[in-house]
């Protein structure tokens, strides 16, 4: 919560604003991707508008609802946050005119499930298999939910489809349900990596990066209309009341094969402490969150915990041939650090949690779907999560490696290793399986709050 | 999408580095159609990677591209490193005239596919200040700093595929080429040590 606290000063009126564009408009940037809720549920509920008088109806009534950055850490947000985003089809079914949607860049207006090939996401992960109607061209909107808890997450679910009954032609494709998973002491998945260790700060909040993280990103890598670390904002699309103070947010909800993971670990692990430094190379960090280049032999989980020390390292100096963390392991592909150029235009923001419920250790898969429902921020799909799908999690030429993927986030189908650096001979594991698949995905906008406003007073015709 | 695309970048393979090899590729430029971020991705060939982009200057500018030359070779000199995001092999810059207009031909072989590291390009480009060259050629987007698909755009339809490439040792990357020429000084010192 710190972020937004401490940001509170920032905004001063709109004159003011606009003479200093790197201030940001925390009362109109929807407070998604400004911060982390202090939430142990959520719900996804993926809609589609019938008409546009029922679409527009529907969003005139959620505004108010819509917790914007500068209201972060006040106790309303504190039970529940809502959140907005649209996809291309859905800003087109709420009336936006043909030559408005045209400004919106190409990767965005062709949806996920079209860019599905650029992404990796073939065979198993492939649209034609995707669930909850995802990669149909009605999925028009998205309510973001998240709860201080379940109870609290009944209430807000049942209070929309109460709603939902006085909006015509709204209606819901599917929902997701989201858990965490205890403990509750610390953030993880499902198959036991804590998450949540590195993300970006903005630049303008007053937060200051821990060590190792770098400088703090300029606000338009994430937000349109402000600065990005090219220069100023350029090639808005139109109206710019629309997109000013907007994020596109990619959507993957992501199954983790839990059963297949921990038979892997055994069956490349004769102990318990083996098959924890094998969990280990394919992230790249231990399971406690401990990054392999400070901790490259035995876990330290005390590190791990510590973010004013988990992410103080690098690659290029400390670790440059992958005998703490291989070249090829999940960090080290998704942020190479000081291994690659031009870092600070492939930041994003993620946001998220898991669902399903947990599998019990020593207990066979059960069948059930279980995973990581994320979203990942960013001013630019192609640029930021286009890229990162594109070439660090799915180019099998990345860091010369000749024939991986990322082992754990890449599409894997058995005919992609992973190398293990070692000394005197490197570990080469043939054929990894896939520890997970892509059951669905989309991209949205999310407009600003004075967006949100302008698309429920959009008139057709006009 | 009209096409389904079999895979994001190309499918492993295990390339035999030790036989000269020859590819002849299609008019398209590529065998299969695999969409990159920006279109289409060029196939990896014996002779690796490359583009060879061709166009019509503006009047009167030969001259000022062809002093960029001096420039580039001042600032390799200064920094080697400059370009090695790139990952090339080699440059080839040629000025020629057709009738009454001069085309600039930019060819380029390197070891990436030049789709996954376009933004990158385009940053060298604005450092080092290659844009004197391309904002020379006539249709060159003048907002290409802020407008990366303008770029592409202008770069693939100024691109003519090879139609055949060939390697005498096909498939090595320059970091390998680099890699085997230390091994080989480090060889050496071992034996010279040794004595």
């Amino acid at each position: 919560m710190g972020i937004l606290q401490q940001s509170h000063g920032i905004s001063g009126d709109l004159t003011e604003r606009r003479e200093a564009p790197d201030s940001l408009e925390l009362d109109d940037i929807q407070h998604f991707l400004m911060a982390r809720p202090p939430a142990l549920a959520a719900r996804y509920e993926f809609l589609t508008f019938e008409c546009a008088t029922g679409g527009r109806t529907w969003l005139e009534g959620l505004i108010d609802k819509v917790g914007n950055a500068k209201e972060v850490g006040s106790s309303i947000l504190d039970s529940r946050w809502v959140t907005i985003g649209l996809t291309w089809n859905g800003l087109r079914a709420l009336g936006v005119a043909d030559a408005r949607l045209a400004t919106f860049p190409e990767e965005f207006r062709q949806g996920m499930a079209a860019r599905s090939d650029v992404l990796g996401m073939t065979g198993a992960n492939q649209p034609d298999h995707w669930v909850g109607r995802l990669s149909s061209p009605n999925l028009h909107a998205i309510a973001i939910l998240f709860a201080r808890d379940i109870a609290e997450r009944e209430r807000c679910q049942q209070e929309h489809a109460n709603y939902l009954k006085q909006c015509d032609g709204v209606n819901v494709l599917s929902t997701l349900d989201l858990e965490a998973i205890p403990p509750f002491d610390y953030a993880h998945e499902h198959f036991g990596y804590r998450d949540r260790l590195s993300q970006p700060v903005i630049a303008g909040t007053g937060v200051d990066p821990t060590p190792g993280s770098g400088p703090p990103i300029k606000p338009g890598e994430f937000f349109l209309g402000y600065p990005d670390e090219e220069g100023p904002a350029a090639g808005l699309p139109q109206p710019e009341v629309l997109s000013r103070n907007g994020s596109y947010v990619a959507y993957l909800r992501m199954e983790e094969h839990v059963g297949a993971f921990r038979d892997f670990l055994r069956a490349h692990g004769e102990t318990p402490e083996k098959q924890e430094l094998m969990a280990a190379k394919l992230m790249g960090r231990w399971r406690s969150g401990a990054p392999l280049v400070l901790a490259p032999d035995t876990d330290d989980p005390e590190l791990g915990a510590d973010s004013q020390r988990s992410n103080d390292f690098n690659y290029a100096k400390m670790d440059p041939h992958g005998y703490g963390c291989p070249l090829g392991a999940h960090i080290r592909r998704m942020n190479p650090r000081d291994t690659a150029v031009n870092m600070k235009r492939r930041k994003m923001i993620r946001r998220g949690g898991t669902y399903g419920p947990p599998l019990p250790e020593g207990v066979p898969d059960d069948g059930v779907e279980r995973g990581i429902a994320a979203f990942v921020g960013c001013a630019s799909l192609v640029r930021q999560f286009e890229f990162a799908m594109n070439v660090w999690a799915n180019d099998p030429a990345f860091h010369e490696l000749g024939n991986e993927r990322d082992p754990i986030f890449g599409t894997q189908d058995g005919t992609f290793d992973m190398t293990i650096p070692k000394r005197p001979i490197r570990k080469k594991i043939k054929g990894l399986p896939a520890f997970t698949t892509i059951r669905g995905g989309a991209y949205f906008f999310l407009p600003g709050i004075r967006a949100l406003r302008y698309l429920a007073s959009l008139r057709d015709g006009l | 999408m009209a096409t389904v695309a079999t895979a994001t970048p190309s499918t492993p393979k295990e390339f035999d580095t030790t036989k000269p090899q020859a590819m002849a590729i299609p008019k398209e430029g590529y065998f299969d159609l695999q969409n990159g971020r920006y279109g289409p991705v060029y196939p990896r060939t014996p002779a690796c990677y490359g583009f060879t982009i061709i166009a019509k200057i503006k009047p009167g500018r030969a001259d000022s591209i062809r002093a960029y030359g001096k420039t580039i070779e001042g600032a390799i000199a200064d920094l080697p490193d400059a370009l090695a995001t790139l990952k090339l092999h080699y440059l080839r810059w040629v000025l020629f005239d057709i009738g009454q207009e001069t085309y600039f031909m930019y060819q380029g072989i390197f070891d990436t596919d030049f789709d996954k590291y376009t933004e990158d390009a385009v940053a060298l480009f604005t450092k080092y200040g290659v844009n004197t060259v391309f904002e020379n050629l006539e249709g060159f987007p003048e907002d290409w700093k802020t407008n990366v698909p303008a770029f592409v755009k202008f770069v693939r339809d100024h691109q003519r595929p090879s139609f055949l490439e060939y390697g005498e040792y096909p498939y090595v990357t320059a970091d390998e080429i680099k890699k085997a020429l230390k091994l080989k000084a480090a060889f050496s010192d071992m034996l010279d040590l040794m004595q």
